[in-house]
């Protein structure tokens, strides 16, 4: 039974919620998801952790639940990372080619790879992935494997999604507290567009937005392969911050406001439109108007897609979106959100849907899942190369362990 | 359409009658160079006076009123860079200090800290002039990492007596200097530059106390301010001229390099902001800036002076002084860091991980899970205290006393800022972006 099938579990700790996904693979490599644990969040900001015996309670109660559901013990989780401070960037790897005829052989190909991965980056930050794109030969783009080509150089690039060492570390202390391994830790974006995008949008090309309570993570797919990678450290809470404070509201009716009349457009018929709200013993409170709801509402989330589009303009990456862009998280369940974005973004937007894995289905084709199912299927990724190269213990060298070994 | 906030401030509470007797001193061979720039700006109301050991300093400097303090002491020497020395120096000619600072209201120290004149004589100085009854400010710079040790163990150690004896101090490290140039840049140029922004501040801070006050920062508020704050204090001055000045400063401010495109105002402890322009002065232009400033401002005690000087004509110029802070008396001067740098050999998604398994856990404590419904009410009821206290961005437009307001985060209390581009996005978009609700 354990032998043949593995149990990957990923668990995101979110600023709104914590969620644990539990996944079966079996012996022919088939993923399932076979259990759901979710808490309310409490000690997390921002996408990262401000108050770790909260945080670690609710991460409890949410793998507790996904124990329960799958009926199995839970001991060790892919985890979800994010926060501002996560940034990505492309590097270029270099590597000549030795060989008396110049034919590029695999020793090539791992070296450039090595030499693509060794980043010179101040001692507080840690990479988190360096995503593999492409191969150039003698400058040529695009290559996808160079193995027999000839040539004098190969190149390869890499995108490198790096965050703060200790703002990492908090969360996977907080994990480890509860006696559960990290199989390792993934940028919640990345495991978010695993979850939504098939292959053929990625080669068409696509964005992934995840607008989160805390931050909205993108990732920028071209080619098949990650171009990009942002985090702003603004999300659901935002929205309903500014509407406490533009509407005079405690934050909680400003969050209730937000879900049972918000809106991203402001449109015509809730001009003038005046809504009574009361106090829990049914006197009338205060009146509000919609029209200023919507439009607070309206212009941080305008902010959000024109910070992103600012973004991706600079990285020249607008042109190459052609699946468009994939709304996930909380957040895009805003009504007719999708419909701002593409007034911002001018691209086609669509509510990502996570149905790309069986099992629990509908239960699971929740916006708001997307990252913890992604958190899965990377696992999975992941378990499935392991099974196909036998593991070298060279691997535990690797910088991963060393998050683990500062106190 | 002009509302009556647009309305030029022409009617302005006329200043008062005296005008304040403003004498800045240049002292050290830095201090004295920095007296040239200042002249040429022809500040008005303002005595410049050239205070060295340094003959040939003296002799060079086109000042109105020198003072040598060369004695047997030092004779044909100079500090030979001691500021024991300079400090001597100064002291026998305490005398002579005094009667410089005679009828003076406000006294302005100008020295590069570090050599032997500038470092020695200044708290000298500031006491005589502190003795004769003036108000004591110093604009200092703190020397640039590569002069040694030594230099900047001289300029912290005479920094500290400076403080002691002055009612306030700027101090500007000239090694912030290093991120506006390129790396080429002569050190004659690089002192300029660094004289340029002693100016600047001086200027601005001199307008600040002789023009006409509109909004007038007492100076002992002033002093009382740099006080407090005097540890890492850096400044900007920006300029604009024409119907969209204040826009204009804004935007410079923002991306000014000795503001850390705003940053510097994000972490600051204490602000001021000084505002100069011609008869022209609206209502609504203070407020626009004030908005921009305290918007950026999350944690600053902002305080703020406005002035109108016929002569900018229709010229806005506004000041920063954003300190940092007060820290720690060992922490107070910068030390430059230099980021450890070191070679990541990172992990690459697509190859497996390969960890060894960690020995495992035999059981795990597992509690029964919680009953949470009383705990999510209580937390959602914690939630709403405290969340009601929105932010004030108001801006202030006079004050008497310190402490000034600390503005409240809410829900982002405990959370780092989320700072973009110099703009702080905790704060409601529609309100940075000014726009009205019904
Ligand atoms: N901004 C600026 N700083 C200067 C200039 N010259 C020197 N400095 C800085 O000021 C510090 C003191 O240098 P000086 O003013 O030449 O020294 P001094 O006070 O005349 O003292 P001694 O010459 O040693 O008696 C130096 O360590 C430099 O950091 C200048 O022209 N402009
Ligand atoms: N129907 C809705 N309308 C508006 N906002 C919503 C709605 N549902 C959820 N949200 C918001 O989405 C955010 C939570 O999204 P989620 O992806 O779960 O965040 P996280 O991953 O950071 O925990 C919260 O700010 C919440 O208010
Ligand atoms: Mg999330
Ligand atoms: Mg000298």
């Amino acid at each position: 039974m354990f032998d043949s099938s593995t149990i990957i579990v990923g668990l995101e700790i979110g600023t709104s919620k914590v969620c644990a996904v539990v996944g079966e693979m079996n012996a022919e490599g088939t993923l399932n998801i076979v259990g759901l644990g979710q808490s309310r969040s409490r000690g997390v900001r921002k996408g990262e952790i401000c108050d770790a015996p909260k945080a670690e309670e609710d991460i409890r109660n949410a793998i507790v639940e996904a124990e329960q559901m799958a009926d199995v013990e839970i001991r060790s989780v892919y985890l979800g990372v994010t926060g501002g401070h996560v940034r990505g960037f492309n590097n270029r790897g270099v590597h000549p080619v030795v060989s008396a005829d110049r034919e590029i052989s695999e020793d090539d190909v791992q070296d450039v790879i090595k030499n693509a991965k060794t980043i010179n980056l101040p001692a507080q930050n840690h990479v988190i992935h360096a995503i593999r794109q492409h191969f150039l030969v003698d400058g040529q783009d695009g290559i996808t494997n160079p193995v027999g080509m000839l040539g004098s150089r190969v190149e390869v690039d890499v995108h490198v999604v790096h965050g703060h060492l200790n703002r990492l570390q908090n969360a996977i202390r907080c994990v480890k507290g509860l006696q559960l391994e990290v199989d390792e830790i993934v940028f919640t974006g990345l495991a978010s567009s695993l979850a939504l995008l098939t292959n053929e949008q990625k080669e068409l090309g696509a964005l992934v937005i995840d607008i989160g309570g805390g931050t909205t993570e993108y990732v920028v797919y071209a080619d098949g392969v990650i171009k990009h990678v942002g985090v702003l450290a603004v999300g659901g809470d935002h929205v309903s911050n500014d509407l406490a404070y533009g509407l005079k509201v405690p934050l909680g009716r400003a969050e209730q406001l937000k879900i049972e009349q918000g809106s991203a457009v402001v449109s015509e018929d809730c001009k003038g439109q005046i809504l009574t709200i009361s106090n829990e013993i049914g006197l009338e409170m205060k009146k509000i108007n919609l029209e200023n709801l919507r439009r607070i509402m309206a212009l941080r989330l305008e902010e959000i897609f024109q910070l992103i589009a600012q973004d991706l303009e600079s990285a020249g990456l607008v042109d190459y979106l052609r699946a468009g862009v994939f709304l996930c998280g909380g957040g895009s369940r805003i009504p007719e959100i999708a419909k701002l974005a593409e007034e911002v973004l001018e691209m086609p937007v669509t509510i990502g849907k996570t149905n790309s894995i069986s099992g629990l289905k509908s239960a699971l084709d929740q916006p708001e899942f997307a990252t913890a199912i992604g958190l899965v299927k990377f696992g999975s990724f992941q378990q499935r190369k392991r099974g196909a190269k036998p593991s070298i213990a060279e691997g535990l060298k690797n910088t991963f362990g060393q998050l683990f070994r500062r106190p | 359409m002009e509302t009556p906030e647009q309305t030029p401030l022409t009617a302005a509470p006329a200043a008062a009658a005296h005008s304040i007797r403003l004498k800045i001193f240049g002292v050290g061979s830095a201090g004295v160079n920095m007296l040239e720039p200042m002249a040429a700006l022809g500040l008005p109301n303002a005595v410049l006076a050239a205070v060295n050991i340094d003959a040939a300093s003296l002799l060079n400097s086109g000042a109105p009123e020198k003072i040598s303090l060369e004695t047997r002491l030092t004779r044909g020497l100079g500090t030979g860079g001691d500021p024991e020395r300079g400090r001597a120096a100064a002291e026998q000619q305490m005398a002579a200090l005094k009667a410089a600072c005679a009828g003076v209201d406000v006294v302005f120290i100008v020295a590069g800290l570090g050599g032997g004149a500038g470092t020695g004589i200044s708290p000298v100085l500031a006491k005589a002039a502190k003795e004769s009854g003036a108000l004591v400010l110093g604009f200092v710079t703190l020397p640039f990492d590569c002069e040694g040790n030594r230099r900047r163990q001289q300029a912290e150690e005479g920094l500290e007596y400076l403080k002691e004896a002055a009612d306030g101090v700027i101090c500007l490290p000239n090694q912030k200097l290093f991120k506006l140039l390129d790396e080429n840049t002569s050190v004659l140029d690089t002192f300029r530059h660094s004289n340029e922004l002693v100016v600047e501040g001086v200027a601005a801070m001199s307008r600040l106390i002789t023009s006409k006050g509109l909004i007038e920062i007492h100076f002992a508020d002033l002093c009382a301010f740099l006080r407090e704050h005097q540890g890492e204090s850096c400044f900007a001055t920006v300029e604009a001229a024409g119907p969209t000045r204040s826009r204009e400063v804004i935007d410079k401010l923002l991306s000014h390099p000795m503001l850390d495109s705003g940053k510097a105002l994000t972490d600051a402890g204490a602000v001021l902001v000084s505002l100069i322009a011609g008869t022209d002065l609206t209502m609504a232009e203070i407020n626009r800036v004030m908005e921009h400033i305290n918007s950026k401002c999350s944690r600053a005690q902002v305080m703020m002076g406005a002035a109108v000087d016929p002569s900018f004509q229709e010229r806005l110029s506004v000041t920063i002084v954003a300190a940092r802070q007060a820290l720690p008396a060992a922490a107070k001067i910068p030390a430059f860091e230099r980021e450890g740098e070191h070679r990541v050999e990172a992990q690459e998604f697509d190859t497996q991980l390969h960890k060894t398994p960690t020995p495992r856990v035999q059981s795990r404590f597992v509690p029964p899970a919680p009953a949470l419904t009383p705990e999510k009410m209580e937390q959602l009821a914690g939630r709403q205290a405290g969340a009601s206290r929105g932010r004030k961005t108001a801006p202030r437009m006079r004050q008497t006393q310190l402490p000034l307001e600390i503005v409240s985060k809410g829900r982002f209390d405990k959370s780092e800022p989320t700072i973009h581009k110099g703009e702080d996005l905790d704060v409601p978009t529609y309100i940075r972006r000014g726009i009205a609700l019904n």
